[in-house]
């Protein structure tokens, strides 16, 4: 890709990321945190690419830890947000 | 599946990140926010299945390994999130963390591998960034973990010329980083991953148990960038902007959550560095503390007119939030004006206090945020101090040697009376005596938090 496409998403992320949190009370920044955490769980799509492309047995071997490792990341992350913030429903009017 | 759908998906499961951060920022919409981010993640995760490399034919070479790992993941992670005590939450985060980094450390060396001699020195050094703070997030991490399960000390771990030697190693971690650029070796990549594992944990281990969730947000923040600069070199739009996007608002949250504590981010990473180890066992001669009953109790209670309650993390400990309800409901019903005072960082995260009470069914316009509280500790009859200890020390405020030193406190040193419930005498998460233990307006009352409520609970009845 474009090195100056890839520098334009960059930037604009890196302000979008700021813009969204910037007025999150105290009281959610561990589910805030927790979620964050989450998604970058994501990296399990890059572990599945280079577990597609792997030649040798070191290679695979690597990816399947990195699999296991972000499916950990990813799914558990999304579960434990979603069990803390299930306990915040039902006490607001 | 051609290139362009498949980025187009791919935009769509960013925008769902950006939804996802948007919705967690506010109470109503937080859990939404959770789903919406689940979902892209999922969508992204199923689309990497019809195109994963340029011309990669369909199914995925490996796809029995894939999905086993996929499997296997699973098996740990849901049980993992669905079983944890919320109270041993912060942990599972940091560990959830963690393996997030080490992955992404473990696709950059596999990519590496991969490419061999054909890598572009920009590859190279986006590799060589991944491996770095990936290794540098997880062993972080694994130390985060340690502290927060108290499988080791909470305390800063401070050793002779341990800034010397933390300085050492990041430096070497950044010359043989310079090696691997020019060498293009496996072994110098390795030897690369094997110190940055070791500057992980010599660069958490000074750091003091109140001031370990700054860090593992700090480290959430590392492993968003390392996945953007993965996604840089595997060519995923998709990873760019989640990982840039999890980097930035970290960074902010993290800030957030140093302001809340009163801390600076430059004071916490590196105070530990040139803190002296503090004198461990405090003055060491036994000073006379004013031990009540739970009928002591109760009596001071029952003549109240305004009781704050003060939770922390004993409270948590000894799953004594019903009980403590229970002895709120029963003083309402007295006519006393009763309030939980909570601090910010009350329990081991920001936020966390809430989530323990929420579980407990307190009604939620009984919690009152510290800036509320503090102001009306002058008009308060009692203060109970349930398993707390670091947020109501008033050396926060007027000691300027110690670790938690400009932390604002709930203020329960004006109260007209002091009640704590603790186990013991043993001090705080952060290692501090507390003064206020010794005021002659304090009562202690000794024992586990659930037992002793309980306690207070039947000799209120019974008044």
């Amino acid at each position: 890709m474009e090195p100056m496409a890839i520098v334009s998403i960059f930037v604009l992320a890196v302000f979008v990321g700021f813009e969204v949190v910037s007025k999150v009370s105290s009281t959610l920044h561990t589910p805030l945190m927790s979620g964050a955490n989450a998604i970058h769980g994501v990296i399990l799509v890059g572990a599945i690419i280079v577990a597609d492309h792997s030649s040798t047995n070191l290679e695979l071997g690597l990816a399947v830890a990195a699999i296991v490792l972000a499916t950990i990341n990813m799914v558990g992350g999304f579960v434990v947000t979603d069990r803390m913030l299930e306990m915040f429903k039902g006490n607001k009017k | 599946m051609s290139r362009t759908l498949y980025d187009l998906v791919g935009l769509a499961a960013g925008v769902a990140f950006i939804l996802a951060l948007k919705g967690l920022s506010h109470p109503k919409t937080a859990r939404r926010g959770n789903l919406i981010g689940a979902f892209g993640a999922t969508l992204a995760t199923l689309v990497v299945f019809f195109y994963a490399n340029p011309g990669s034919s369909l199914p995925l070479n490996n796809l029995g390994w894939i999905l086993g790992a996929m499997v296997v993941g699973l098996a740990i992670g849901v049980p993992a999130a669905r079983k944890v005590q919320m109270t041993q939450m912060p942990q599972l985060v940091a560990l959830f963390n963690g393996v997030g980094g080490g992955a992404a450390a473990l696709v950059a060396i596999v990519e590496y591998l991969h490419l061999g001699p054909k890598a572009t020195t920009a590859e190279v050094i986006f590799t060589v960034f991944t491996v770095i703070v990936g290794c540098v997030s997880f062993s972080g991490s694994v130390i985060t973990f340690l502290k927060l399960q108290e499988l080791m000390t909470t305390r800063p771990v401070i050793f002779p010329a341990g800034r010397f030697i933390i300085a050492a190693t990041l430096v070497s971690v950044l010359g043989v980083g310079v090696w691997v650029v020019s060498a293009l070796g496996t072994t110098p990549l390795l030897v690369l991953a094997a110190l940055s594992l070791l500057f992980g944990v010599l660069f958490v281990l000074p750091v003091g148990g109140a001031d370990v969730p700054i860090v593992i947000s700090l480290l959430n923040a590392f492993t968003g960038l390392t996945v953007a600069a993965s996604g840089y070199v595997l060519d995923s739009v998709l990873l760019i902007i989640a990982g840039t996007l999890v980097g930035a608002s970290g960074t902010i949250l993290t800030r957030k959550m140093a302001e809340a504590m009163g801390r600076s981010l430059f004071g916490t990473l590196f105070g530990a560095f040139t803190a002296k180890p503090q004198d461990a066992a405090g003055s060491g001669e036994e000073r006379p503390v004013r031990s009540g009953s739970p009928d002591d109790v109760a009596i001071l209670l029952n003549y109240a007119r305004r009781v704050v309650i003060v939770p922390g993390f004993g409270l948590a400990v000894a799953q004594a939030q019903h009980t403590v309800r229970e002895l709120a409901d029963m003083m309402i019903a007295k006519g006393i004006d009763v309030a939980y005072g909570i601090h910010p960082v009350a329990g081991r995260m920001p936020g966390h206090m809430n989530v323990l009470l929420a579980e407990a069914n307190v009604p939620y316009e009984q919690l009152a945020e510290m800036d509320e509280v503090n102001p009306t500790f002058g008009q308060t009859d009692v203060a109970i101090v349930i398993g707390a200890n670091d947020v109501v020390n008033p050396a926060a405020q007027t000691s300027p040697g110690c670790p938690i030193y400009g932390m604002p406190i709930l203020e329960v040193n004006n109260a007209a009376n002091i009640i704590f419930l603790k186990r013991s005498m043993r001090p705080g998460f952060a290692g501090i005596e507390n003064e206020l233990l010794y005021d002659p307006k304090t009562m202690l009352l000794f024992g586990d938090a659930k037992a002793s409520l309980t306690k207070v609970v039947s000799a209120l009845k019974a008044l």
